[in-house]
């Protein structure tokens, strides 16, 4: 990768590295094991009263109870259905977002302009209490609406930047065949733009998933409320930690199995897929996407 | 409207403690993502596989998730050192790997041909970093700096939610005094989160359009 930056290594130098990552790797275990030890020695708490350590059986034997894997796996489905429905909805209004920002029509352009900034700006958790409180909706859906319109917020800015690096001509001739100027949008313009961004809109939707631990806030059972706060309240604190690490494992799995479509989608249909970006650009960088750039760059290798 | 009024000292102490925790999680994923970008492109391999499994586990960890790691199982091993410090130690980690990935993604944004005509001219490795490849690296470094830094000031409103009495803490706690000025008061919140994350969106777009122009 960066060896264009220095003259190949000689058997010296090769040998010098080798060394360094072997030092490297034994000091990362190192570490590692030190704190997996540490972790599990027992220790006194301040009123003299002595706890087993984190890897004790006593701490994990709550794990042969049906009731824990049932909860477990009732919270992981009700995290996945909040995740889909506001899936569907953000896209859904990042589509018209999308279609708004991009309007020929100044009096549609600009309010829909200002609104996206506003949301943008926001953070979830603010929004989902807003709704929660002001419209009374249930937790589910305040976090299924906040969620929405915050992704449908930031899918819509990633759309509209993609129909922004569309080249002109493909308006003009959308425009030239006698297409209305909605329909060379619609049936023109958006699917070349979806396409492009489609790395950006699931790498969205992996934040989205992520975010519905916040609905854990105003109180809906998902994940993370009813394997922590729940289980963890019921069977008492000296099984806190085995439930957190369960609780990582099950989001640890689903966001990374979502990354990696993600990173396949973006591996065929990068920038470079359908040509209409020319390869020494960067692709548009939308304002608020957490690292767009990192997208593009694990797709185009070509960096230094 | 009056809610809003009578509870401004209120507001300002939630808004200063969401620029305190903005600032020291500022610097600290900063610090952080440094070391992780600096270890993600080193020649080691260990360092290299470390901070890619750094990278990748806390970046799909949910916010959530870390900041009830901090709030709760940390002061279980009796480490305590107040909620602000474990909110602040929680968002450093959660965005450090966020930096490290905007830094790194930067250095590999120059494109390559720059570093082969550094080096075809005969610079050196520490001459074609310091005079080629960084002065471009961190100028389309910095606009996405900036917006993990906009999604960190969004991200602080997670700690009001684990004893820290910062923007959001005071919205839950306004809301439930005055539970009829509810709307009054989130937006009044709302807005104070935006007289921070727009100007730093604006400053971000226009970086980004003078780069734009220079390349």
């Amino acid at each position: 990768m960066s060896s264009v930056l220095y003259d190949a290594p000689g058997p010296k130098s090769r040998a010098r590295s080798r060394m360094l990552s072997i030092v490297g790797a034994i000091v990362i275990a190192g570490g590692l094991a030190a704190l997996i030890v540490v972790l599990g020695l027992p220790k006194a708490s301040a009123n003299g009263a002595v706890q087993p350590g984190l890897w004790d059986v006593s701490r994990w034997d709550v794990f042969g109870d049906l009731l824990v894997w049932r909860t477990l796996g009732l919270g992981a489905l009700a995290t996945l259905r909040m995740a889909a429905v506001a899936a569907t909805f953000a896209l859904i209004l990042g589509v018209l977002f999308s279609f708004g920002r991009a309007s020929d029509t100044a009096w549609i352009r600009v309010p829909t302009t200002v609104i996206l900034e506003f949301f943008r700006g926001m953070p979830v958790l603010l929004m989902m209490l807003f709704i929660l409180l002001v419209f009374g909706t249930g937790s589910f859906w305040a976090g299924v609406a906040a969620l929405s319109v915050y992704n449908g917020a930031i899918i819509g800015e990633a759309l509209r930047a993609g129909i922004n690096a569309l080249p002109r001509g493909q308006r003009e001739a959308g425009l030239a065949i006698g297409l209305t100027p909605v329909a060379t949008r619609f049936r023109i313009e958006f699917p070349q733009a979806f396409r492009q961004m489609l790395p950006i809109i699931i790498a969205q939707l992996v934040v989205l998933l992520k975010d519905t631990s916040l609905a854990f806030v105003v109180g809906y059972n998902e994940l993370l409320r009813s394997g922590l706060n729940n289980l963890g309240g019921f069977f008492g604190n000296q099984y806190q930690f085995s439930f957190f690490f369960i609780v990582l494992a099950i989001y640890l799995t689903m966001n990374l199995s979502l990354s990696w479509v993600a990173r396949r989608i973006a591996k065929h249909t990068g920038p470079q897929a359908g040509k209409l970006i020319k390869p020494d650009e960067t692709p548009p960088v939308d304002p608020n996407l957490v690292d767009p750039r990192a997208l593009g760059a694990q797709s185009r290798s070509q960096g230094v | 409207m009056d809610a809003v009024i009578d509870n401004l000292p209120l507001f300002l102490e939630g808004f200063r403690n969401t620029l305190g925790l903005l600032a020291i999680a500022g610097v600290g994923a900063s610090l952080l993502g440094m070391i992780v970008a600096a270890m993600r492109i080193s020649p080691i391999a260990s360092f290299r596989i470390f901070a890619t499994a750094y990278t990748e586990l806390v970046r799909n960890t949910p916010l959530t998730l870390v900041l009830f790691f901090c709030a709760y199982l940390l002061p279980y091993l009796q480490f305590t050192p107040g909620y602000f410090q474990l909110a602040a130690i929680g968002l450093t980690v959660y965005t450090s790997p966020f930096v490290a990935e905007a830094l790194r993604s930067g250095v590999n944004g120059v494109h390559v041909g720059q570093a082969e005509a550094a080096r075809s001219v005969g610079l050196t490795f520490g001459q074609t970093l310091s005079y080629v490849v960084m002065p471009q690296a961190i100028r389309m470094v910095v606009p996405p700096l900036i917006n993990v830094f906009i999604a960190l000031t969004k991200n602080t409103s997670v700690a009001g939610a684990f004893f820290v009495f910062e923007l959001f803490g005071a919205a839950r706690k306004i809301t439930n005094d005055r539970g009829d000025a509810t709307i009054a008061i989130l937006l009044a919140v709302a807005a104070f989160y935006l007289i921070i994350t727009i100007p730093l969106g604006i400053v971000a777009g226009r970086i980004e359009k003078k780069v734009a122009v220079l390349r």
